[in-house]
C-alpha cells in the first residue's frame, strides 16, 4: 500500500469526519436516529479503514489489542454498573430515574451512560474481530 | 429480490459478497419509506458495512470460488420451499401494514408514545424503549456482543502467543 497515494490522502482525510460523525451518533441518539450500536460500528469502521490503507501493524500501534480487550470487557461493565448503582441507590436494577435528583435528569444520565456502554464494547469486538480475522491472512 | 437471485446463482465469492452488501444498502432504503430510521440505519451501517467487510476478511482466509457441492441439492431445496410457504401462509393472518387496530399498535405502544416524553423525556422514543423500558434486553444484547468477541478471540486471537498466560486461562474457564 505504499503507492495509493489517493487513497491514504482521502483516507486521512475521512478518518476524522468518520469519527467525528461516530461521536455525533453516539451522544445525540437520544434526539435523532442512532445511538450506541450504530455509533460503535461507525467508529470502528475508521479504524477498520485505517487498518486496510495503512497495515495492520500501524493499526495495532494507534490502538494496542490489550486496550481493545479492556474496552470489550469496560463496555458491558459500564451498561451493567449503571444498574448496580441504580440499585445501591434504592431503584430496581436499571432504573436511571434515582441517578439524579430529578428522575428526568436521572432517565437522561443513565442513557448517557448505557449508549457509551453499548458503543465501547460494540467498537472494541468489531476492531478485535477485524485485527484477528486480518492477523490470521498472513 | 433480482439481487438475492443473483446471490445464489453467482459462483464467484467475492462478487456474492459484494451483492450481498448492496442487499443490506437497499433494505436500508425499504426501511427509511418505511419511516422506521434507526432500523435502516443499524441496517446500513452494520449490513452493508461491517459485515461485508468481515466476510472480504474471511474470504482472504478461505478461497474465493465456491466449490461444486457434492450432494444433491433436491432435498435442501424441498425443505426451504416448504419453510417459506409456511410462512408467507402466516402472513395471511397477520393484519394490514400501517392497520391502526392491529394488537402491535394496542398493547404498549400508545403508552409509550404518549408518555415517554413525561418519563423520560427524550425526543426519540426509540432510544427511551430501547434503553430504558427495554434495559433488559439491550444488556442482553450487549453480552451477546461481548460473548462474541471473546469467542471469535479465543478461537482465533491466540495463535501466536505461547501457553500459560493467567488471562487467557481465566477466560477459557468461563467457556460451557
Amino acid at each position: 500500500m505504499r503507492h495509493h497515494i489517493v487513497l491514504r490522502v482521502v483516507a486521512k482525510l475521512l478518518i476524522p469526519l468518520i469519527l467525528l460523525f461516530a461521536l455525533y451518533v453516539q451522544f445525540h441518539g437520544d434526539y435523532g436516529p442512532g445511538g450506541g450500536f450504530q455509533a460503535g460500528v461507525i467508529f470502528a469502521a475508521a479504524f477498520i479503514l485505517y487498518a486496510i490503507i495503512f497495515g495492520l501493524e500501524s493499526a495495532r500501534l494507534v490502538v494496542p489489542p490489550t486496550i481493545i480487550r479492556a474496552g470489550v470487557a469496560l463496555g458491558v461493565l459500564l451498561y451493567a454498573g449503571v444498574g448496580v448503582a441504580s440499585l445501591l441507590l434504592g431503584g430496581t436494577f436499571l432504573d436511571y430515574s434515582v441517578l439524579a435528583h430529578d428522575p428526568l435528569h436521572g432517565q437522561h444520565y443513565g442513557i448517557l451512560l448505557v449508549e457509551l456502554g453499548v458503543g465501547i464494547t460494540v467498537a472494541s469486538v468489531m476492531i478485535a474481530i477485524f485485527f484477528t480475522f486480518a492477523g490470521r491472512s498472513r | 429480490m433480482v439481487i438475492a437471485i443473483a446471490i445464489v446463482r453467482m459462483r464467484d465469492l467475492f462478487a456474492t459478497v459484494m451483492l450481498t452488501g448492496i442487499f443490506s444498502l437497499l433494505s436500508a432504503g425499504l426501511f427509511v419509506v418505511w419511516d422506521a430510521v434507526d432500523v435502516a440505519f443499524t441496517e446500513a451501517s452494520v449490513g452493508a458495512g461491517i459485515v461485508t467487510v468481515l466476510m472480504l476478511g474471511t474470504l482472504s482466509l478461505t478461497g474465493k470460488s465456491e466449490k461444486t457441492p457434492a450432494y444433491s441439492p433436491t432435498l435442501p431445496l424441498v425443505v426451504t420451499v416448504l419453510t417459506g410457504a409456511a410462512l408467507i401462509y402466516g402472513t395471511l393472518d397477520m393484519p394490514l401494514y400501517g392497520d391502526p387496530a392491529a394488537p402491535i399498535h394496542q398493547h404498549v405502544a400508545p403508552r409509550y408514545l404518549n408518555e415517554s416524553y413525561g418519563e423520560i423525556g427524550l425526543p426519540n422514543v426509540v432510544t427511551s424503549v430501547l434503553a430504558s423500558y427495554r434495559g433488559y434486553d439491550t444488556l442482553g444484547e450487549v453480552t451477546v456482543i461481548f460473548t462474541a468477541g471473546i469467542s471469535v478471540l479465543l478461537l482465533l486471537g491466540t495463535t501466536r502467543r505461547t501457553k500459560g498466560k493467567s488471562k487467557d486461562d481465566r477466560e477459557e474457564g468461563e467457556k460451557p
